[in-house]
């Protein structure tokens, strides 16, 4: 294998595995450092600056990033990242004169933005500070989009959204709230620079099996539901409630029926357990509220007599695989069964819907009429429009549609600047020694054995009494210190000086996790096979030095480092060295970033 | 200095043994000498043959005198017997606790002053009396402790790290253990772990003395330009004869080799010793030719390792004293001490 070349700044940010897997690229270990430390309000600006809602995300993020934790790879279970997060969020105290503040003149350009979701309010919040003319048009009544139209208050209290939607409307932009966009035409002659469109995926799937009309009184569709059990428009439903649909939106509705006298609520999937497209943790949530989740059930008719629901029909089926592995539902042959119930709140996905956006102005939509979008740029066919979040890719999560809205912030204002939308400025990059002495480092390198701590809950009677009752307490800071420990710091890297190297064997003796081996030189596959504790997660790359002294070459598996940095400690020469990497990923001008601790 | 402890978290794939134990039960407490030195290689070396050999960590004893090489025992073998003696005198205790039990597996560490000045008489007889241990001296040709003279086994013409040169002819103790008897002798270098580890087995296997001096440079105090212990000298004049395999279960074969190239040698308790020979005329059982061959050698400049010399069926100490195979502490009473008319007899087949 060629030498590694770490100065390529994608190298270290994959050892990173949070940060890379995080849409947003948060720089979460030097977050959860901050927290270890009691430095709650700057572990909160980092995250601001990368993930605009902490506090939000810190309770309801799909967590991309602990899948991917290392910590799960060496141990059981990944660090609690995402209830860090909220941790930093819980204890910042007042950090108001850290926010950027207004521009304090227009740069002449105007933006209009569709949608007052995470996404436009991406895009607001890193365009505001550089004197952009932002309008904000949202049909709703309140900012916020699906963060306050669709997840339920005991998940995301109402204070949290309005605290951190306000940090980003206080910039100054002109919110036109309750006021639908029915043309981008109409829109596009209003003159505007450009336009952000981040209206969401607002259409849940309707279900058209028979009954649905007659007993459409008692049919809800899940978002809309939730929606108006958000906004006070619904507060009760039946005593007995079938929840049809295996995502996270089924996993709201039947929390959020438990709390509005639904006494007997179910879950019904079509898909076996596992595939369900829930996280596990909320579907973890909802069976612990005495939610049965019935699986391999698809749903066949809606029941009803004398004009009323009384029921739903399904067909029992299993899963049978073809030769390329491809899951089929085929039926059983037993007979369907039948479930009572009094309500039904229909989950089964959700649709995007343009149809305020004329066919003839330029935008190009695909075979499955959703607009063509590029991945990087974020732009559509037209010039001057852009879309995010739900709106360009159909329906994904709150941490994407940040990710989505920085990189259309960045275009916009390449665009608005006369630049090439193509040319994406570089990230920060940072790498740095944190050697302070013999066997002494500037990162805690002594590495907690502590399995993962659970988040303390509100006693459930109490929960279920009241809809807008948080039931994650959150951690508080003991348990917090604690569960930070568990991060193995793994953007402080292990970085090789080849010539330093005397092939002691030092490194290779202390080493916990058998990552480092010297050895003659070889194809990647091969090479793989024959180091000290074999490589076999591909995903991970072979660390690779050049030649050394003895024509051998040092290979670190970066697969299950720890990152204790007792390499570097028992290496006689300096040749190991543990350097901090941090790494920026660029936003529109980095108005609304100052790298912290630099 | 802070001294972290090994964390144990582990690689998830790591090996278990036939006695369910990983390498990591092999380890002892966290080295504390100097980064990079030798002596830890070959303690990571110690760990691994005892992991690759299946031995029950509570069936070995481990023995040592005084010294940075004395003090290397802490650092492996974590759930051993071990015995820290007095400066020079471990080959005294080890030949005692071999005398009351046998059935345990004896490792002496020593290092180049312990076994080449102060102990150099007890060095001497423990090899010649033929006590079934392993008896490692890392060698690194300084005594690191009292910052870097140079000991007895450096070479005339080597240089101290300020310059001086070493004007004393040196001790070689390989010599002298294939001189007084020893009949498994084995050199090698820490850093050369492919061929130490199966040495180290090896010698663990052999029933009887077995002796590998293994040059271990001080990074500290013996690692610059002109000396001849350092990473850099060792391996330029380097000339290993040998590298080995141990086989001790029904292993095939499945490696062809040219012919003459590999020697097969049965050792007595069953296990086979693999010879990858690279010195095609070194013959491992002639004890003359094998000194000649090293003095030889070492006046053209250069350092012989590998296995030296080994007798596959050798006699010990307990075999010359027809002692009981029973260990002490199984013995009662009336066995231990079997009473005045007994020694009475005893005496007068004396008078």
């Amino acid at each position: 294998m060629q030498p590694t070349d770490i100065r390529n700044p994608d190298y270290f940010h994959k050892v990173v595995d949070c940060q890379w897997a995080c849409p947003a690229h948060t720089p979460v270990p030097e977050y959860i450092r901050l927290i270890a430390a009691g430095r709650y309000a700057d572990a909160f600006m980092i995250n601001w600056n990368s993930n605009v809602f902490p506090g939000v995300l810190g309770r309801t993020c799909d967590r991309p990033c602990e899948p991917a934790c290392r910590r799960g790879r060496v141990e059981e279970e990944p660090v609690a990242i995402c209830r860090l997060k909220r941790v930093a969020a819980d204890y910042k105290g007042d950090i108001s004169d850290r926010l950027p503040r207004p521009a304090e003149r227009s740069n002449g350009k105007r933006i209009a933005l569709v949608g007052a979701g995470p996404a436009s309010l991406t895009v607001a919040r890193d365009l505001a500070p550089l004197g952009y003319e932002l309008v904000v048009f949202d049909s709703d009544p309140r900012s916020g989009g699906m963060i306050r139209s669709q997840i339920p208050k005991f998940r995301l209290p109402e204070e949290i959204i309005d605290e951190e939607v306000g940090y980003i409307t206080d910039l100054g932009m002109d919110m036109r709230l309750g006021q639908r966009v029915d043309s981008l035409k109409a829109l596009l002659d209003e003159g505007y620079d450009a336009i952000f469109v981040g209206c969401g995926a607002p259409r849940g799937r309707d279900l058209n099996i028979p009954g649905r009309h007659e007993a459409a009184a008692n049919i809800h569709i899940g978002i809309d539901w939730l929606s108006s059990v958000s906004f006070g428009h619904i507060n009760t439903i039946g005593k007995r409630v079938i929840v049809l649909g295996g995502g996270n939106t089924a996993m709201d509705c039947c929390r959020s029926s438990r709390r509005l006298g639904g006494e007997d609520v179910k879950v019904i999937v079509r898909s076996g357990f596992e595939e369900m497209k829930a996280s596990p943790w909320e579907k973890d949530d909802a069976m612990h509220e005495d939610i049965p989740i019935l699986n391999m059930l698809v749903p066949k008719e809606f029941t009803h007599k004398d004009g009323r629901l009384t029921g739903v029909l399904f067909e029992k089926v299993k899963a049978e695989y073809d030769a390329r592995g491809r899951r089929r539902l085929v039926p059983t042959g037993e007979p369907h069964q039948h479930f009572e119930c009094d309500d039904v709140l229909v989950a089964v996905g959700q649709e995007n819907a343009f149809p305020w956006i004329e066919r003839d102005i330029g935008i190009d939509f695909d075979q499955w009429d959703m607009p063509a979008v590029d991945e990087v740029t974020m732009g559509s066919t037209h010039p001057k429009v852009f879309f995010g979040g739900d709106a360009a890719f159909g329906p994904k999560n709150i941490i994407w549609a940040v990710a989505h809205g920085h990189q259309a912030a960045i275009s916009i204002h390449q665009l608005c600047q006369g630049e090439n939308v193509r040319d994406r400025p570089p990230p920060l990059v940072n790498l740095m020694s944190q050697k302070m002495g013999i066997h002494e480092w500037s990162y805690d390198n002594d590495i907690s054995l502590d399995l993962r701590y659970k988040v303390p809950h509100r006693d459930k009677l109490l929960a279920l009494r009241d809809i807008k009752a948080e039931v994650e307490l959150g951690f508080d800071e003991e348990l917090a210190y604690a569960e930070a420990q568990r991060c193995l710091n793994c953007d402080v890297q292990t970085v090789f000086t080849d010539d330093l190297c005397i092939e002691c064997d030092a490194c290779v003796d202390i080493c916990p996790v058998d990552c480092i081996s010297f050895t003659a030189n070889g194809d990647e596959a091969e090479l793989r096979l024959r180091l000290n504790a074999p490589a076999h997660n591909t995903s991970q790359d072979l660390y690779v030095s050049g030649a050394l002294k003895t024509g051998r070459v040092m290979v670190k598996d970066e697969d299950v480092c720890l990152h204790c940095g007792l390499c570097a400690e028992r290496c006689p020469t300096g040749a190991w060295d543990m350097q901090r990497f941090l790494i920026d990923v660029a936003q529109a001008e980095n108005a609304c970033c100052s790298l912290q601790n630099a | 200095m802070t001294f972290l402890p090994k964390p144990k978290l582990h690689h998830p794939e790591l090996p278990k043994n036939a006695l369910g134990f990983t390498k990591r039960d092999y380890e002892g407490a966290v080295s504390t000498l100097c980064a990079g030195c030798g002596h830890d290689s070959i303690s990571g070396a110690i760990v691994r043959a005892c992991f690759n050999l299946d031995l029950p960590p509570h069936r070995i004893a481990k023995l040592s005198g005084i010294g940075c090489s004395s003090k290397t025992p802490t650092y492996f073998l974590g759930a051993s017997h071990g015995f820290n003696s007095v400066h020079g005198r471990m080959p005294s205790v080890l030949t005692g606790a071999n005398l009351a039990n046998r059935d345990l597996i004896y490792l002496g560490v020593s290092g180049d002053g312990d076994s080449a000045s102060i102990g150099i008489g007890q060095f001497a007889h423990i090899m010649r009396r033929g006590v079934n241990m392993t008896y490692i001296v890392e060698n690194n040709g300084v005594y690191g402790l009292t910052k870097g003279q140079f000991s007895a086994t450096s070479d005339r013409g080597a240089k101290s790290r300020r310059g001086v040169e070493n004007k004393d002819e040196a001790i070689d103790l390989v010599g002298m253990a294939l001189q007084l008897g020893a009949t498994f002798v084995a050199r090698s270098f820490s850093g050369d772990k492919d061929q130490l580890i199966p040495l180290i087995e090896a010698a663990l296997k052999h029933q009887g003395a077995a002796f590998i001096d293994c040059i271990s440079p001080c990074v500290a105090f013996n690692n610059h330009e002109g000396s001849h212990t350092s990473f850099d000298y060792v391996r330029e004049h380097n000339l290993a004869v040998n590298y080995l395999d141990v086989i001790t279960g029904r292993e095939q074969i499945t490696v062809e080799y040219a012919p003459g190239t590999v020697e097969m040698v049965k050792q007595h308790d069953g296990s086979t010793l693999r010879l990858r020979k690279l010195a095609n005329d070194y013959d491992v059982h002639d004890r003359i030719a094998a000194m000649t061959y090293l003095q030889q050698r070492h006046a053209a400049g250069e350092i012989v390792t590998g296995l030296l010399y080994v007798d596959p069926d050798p006699e010990d100490l307990h075999h010359h004293m027809n002692t009981i195979e029973t260990p002490f502490n199984e013995l009662d009473e009336t066995a231990l001490c079997p009473g005045s008319t007994v020694l009475q007899k005893v005496n007068a087949t004396l008078r």
